[in-house]
């Protein structure tokens, strides 16, 4: 009993980070239909962010750990959606004004990670970064489980964010613009909503919450790598499709769908047979549902 | 005018070709081209920067002096550093590299045994006398005339570890939570099994748990590690990843002690890991504090020169290079023909019975491997690996 409970926590810190990146993959292909392939690599610009600046703040303006938690939060979530900001303008929008076809813009997208990455690799070097301790951390005892006061923030926070775009989609005008959008793109501008500023918007929100993700995993498995962002965000994408890709709902549950499974086969199996069996049980999902499970059959999403 | 464009476009090509083909023909000064296979990018890039910045003091040291001494003759070295990204496949590749296009006489590394043992294969086959600094599982020289190594085994190192836990913190139970990808992860793991199993008895290794080499989040198996309650746990891991595994270990609870192996040994553990770190023990093949004579001397120059303490993995590739220089100069000569200096290198390594490394003495059995001691030491409050016990064959 003790053994499932502490799972049950291990798996939902674990889901949140996928849920986190899961719903940036599905705001954005809610909006504008594209899978923005370099999201993961934002996640993993958004650890580096944060790890900057909560070295600024607490190495050379030497600030107290908790102000400076304080202060890279709201700044790490808006660098990182400047980030996403910039790729949409320099690739994504040229591409649409030019009215290519959506795979060129897929592949766009994938080589936008690539381009991430390696520039991470050339710039700042092989060498692993080590995040700052910025919580003290407490570990709370109840018998035989164990849990971290960062494990409850973290799950908090990805509840938190799913109720925060829940709320912005479905109950405010830009949310209404954004389903709109997603609804039929042509006849939008027709009705005088700036259909660039909703996308752009879409970006700032999708980015921004995979800066927070970034800074709450930088905060709990403190080593930052280049390549961090690549299979995380690849699993996050896949978790977001079998919520049903363009659901909010459905990239939260699948979020933490696919955390659950993960942490639960390799709590029974050795691990090697982690990721056989999670994506075998995911892919049975998508065999009785293929769009999946919050998906319906092409229409309105978000 | 696109023509034009096109025309110089063409002769700009036909020059360059040309220059490139002209300065390839020019008479080479005759160097001892030496080959590097380490990790400077992926899982373990402190590794190859420590095995670089060695090699680079003693070619320094040698080419300050005109060169190495073959024969009363002073040849300059040069060296070549290919990155193996910490693959298996890549480590490959960079041998095939070395060998083929750099014409090396000798290959030094690749560190990791996920990298020395297929990478062995390739130097064997392409006889190319290969020497792995860091390797430890038997497989990477086992039946391979060509490989060699400057530390010792995993056969030898995993009852080391055995004892001294036992010894230490008087356990008869123990887990192990070790890398399944990583061939030198996997066999330390599996050895470490046996013995304290043959010690202990049946059914005394109460968690046996893997993990991949990507993987960041470790607290299914560490949970599991945890509730079958074992007196310490073992981990055999790199220590990127040992940094990661020790601090969610004391998240889920556990207050006991680790033990760990020569793996851990980089200068950048301390730096990742922090306060985590402090009080666990890990066998390996130096202990820098403390030291003495010629280890004391290369310790201070590397401190001078690039601000940290050499590692282990330093101080091996020292006596790897080293060790292959002694075999240039045994052979008496130096041919021009690569195939047969490779040749002679390889026949004078297997030649040397006992030679005296910074590392500790060792002989060479007939698989190419050096019999030699391993020291255990302590992290102390400091982030210094303190020297705790010595164990010899």
């Amino acid at each position: 009993m003790d053994i499932l409970i502490q799972n049950l926590l291990n798996a939902l810190q674990w889901g949140s980070f996928y849920a986190l990146i899961a719903l940036g993959y599905t705001l954005v292909y809610g909006v504008l239909l594209l899978i923005n392939f370099a999201h993961g690599d934002i996640f993993m610009v958004g650890a580096y962010i944060a790890f900057f600046v909560a070295t600024f703040f607490l190495g050379i303006v030497d600030f107290s750990p908790w102000v400076t938690l304080a202060l890279t939060v709201p700044l790490t979530m808006l660098l990182t959606a400047a980030v996403g900001v910039t790729l949409e303008r320099i690739a994504y929008r040229p591409l649409r004004r030019k009215g290519a076809h959506r795979l060129y813009v897929v592949i766009t997208a994938l080589m936008c990670g690539l381009i991430l990455e390696n520039g991470n690799l050339a710039l700042l070097g092989a060498s692993r970064k080590k995040f700052p301790e910025l919580l003290d951390k407490v570990v709370y005892t109840y018998g035989n489980i164990s849990v971290t006061n960062l494990k409850i923030i973290v799950i908090f926070a990805a509840i938190a964010v799913f109720f925060l775009l829940e709320f912005i989609v479905t109950r405010t005008k830009i949310g209404m613009a954004m389903r709109g959008i997603s609804y039929d793109k042509f006849a939008i501008p027709l009705m005088g909503i700036p259909i660039d500023s909703v996308i752009v918007f879409t970006f700032v929100l999708g980015s921004a919450m995979a800066g927070l993700a970034g800074l709450l995993f930088a905060m709990s498995y403190p080593i930052l790598e280049p390549y961090m962002g690549a299979l995380i965000g690849w699993k996050a994408f896949i978790a977001a499709v079998v919520g049903g890709i363009g659901d909010i709902r459905g990239a939260f549950l699948g979020g933490f769908l696919l955390g659950f499974i993960e942490v639960g086969v390799v709590a029974v199996f050795p691990s090697t047979y982690r990721d056989l069996f999670a994506f075998s049980i995911l892919l049975m999902i998508l065999w009785i549902k293929p769009t999946g499970i919050f998906g319906v059959a092409k229409t309105t999403k978000i | 005018m696109s023509k034009m464009i096109l025309r110089t476009v063409l002769v700009v090509m036909v020059m360059s070709l040309a220059f490139i083909i002209l300065t390839g023909c020019s008479k080479e000064e005759e160097k001892i081209k030496i080959g590097f296979n380490i990790p400077l990018t992926g899982d373990i890039p402190k590794v190859g920067e420590a095995s670089r910045n060695a090699a680079e003091m003693l070619k320094e040291e040698i080419n300050s002096q005109g060169g190495l001494e073959v024969g009363g003759k002073k040849i300059p070295l040069e060296f070549y550093y290919e990155d193996n990204e910490s693959k298996a496949e890549s480590a490959v590749n960079s041998a095939l590299k070395l060998i083929e296009q750099n014409g090396v006489v000798a290959i030094i590394g690749p560190n990791s045994s996920k990298q020395a043992v297929p990478a062995g294969g390739t130097c064997n086959d392409n006889r190319t006398p290969m020497v792995s600094p860091w390797s430890t599982n038997p497989d990477t020289t086992k039946n391979r005339p060509w490989v060699f190594r400057a530390a010792f085994l995993d056969p030898f190192q995993g009852p080391v570890a055995v004892n001294f836990a036992s010894k230490q913190f008087k356990a008869t139970t123990a887990a192990v939570l070790f890398d399944i990808s990583n061939d030198y992860s996997k066999g330390l793991a599996e050895i470490f099994k046996d013995v304290w199993e043959k010690k202990n008895g049946a059914g005394t290794v109460v968690a046996f748990e893997s993990h991949g080499t990507k993987d960041q989040d470790f607290s299914a198996q560490l949970t599991k590690i945890i509730n079958s309650k074992p007196n310490f746990i073992f981990i055999p891991d790199n220590y990127n990843q040992v940094a990661l595994i020790v601090k969610q270990a004391h998240d889920l609870g556990w207050t006991g002690p680790f033990m760990g192996s020569d793996a851990w040994g980089s200068s950048e553990l301390m730096t990742l890991c922090g306060k985590d770190c402090v009080g666990q023990y890990f066998s390996t093949h130096y202990a820098a504090a403390g030291a003495k004579g010629a280890t004391k001397e290369f310790i201070d120059r590397y401190n001078d020169k690039f601000g940290e303490t050499p590692d282990d993995v330093a101080a091996l590739t020292w006596d790897a290079t080293r060790l292959v220089l002694q075999a240039i100069q045994d052979a008496g000569s130096y041919s021009t023909d690569v195939k047969v200096e490779r040749k002679a290198i390889r026949d004078a390594i297997s030649n040397i019975k006992e030679f005296a490394g910074i590392t500790g003495s060792m002989k060479f059995d007939e698989q190419g491997d050096p019999i030699k001691c391993a020291v255990v030491v302590r992290i102390d409050e400091n982030g210094q690996f303190v020297f705790a016990e010595s164990v010899c064959p």
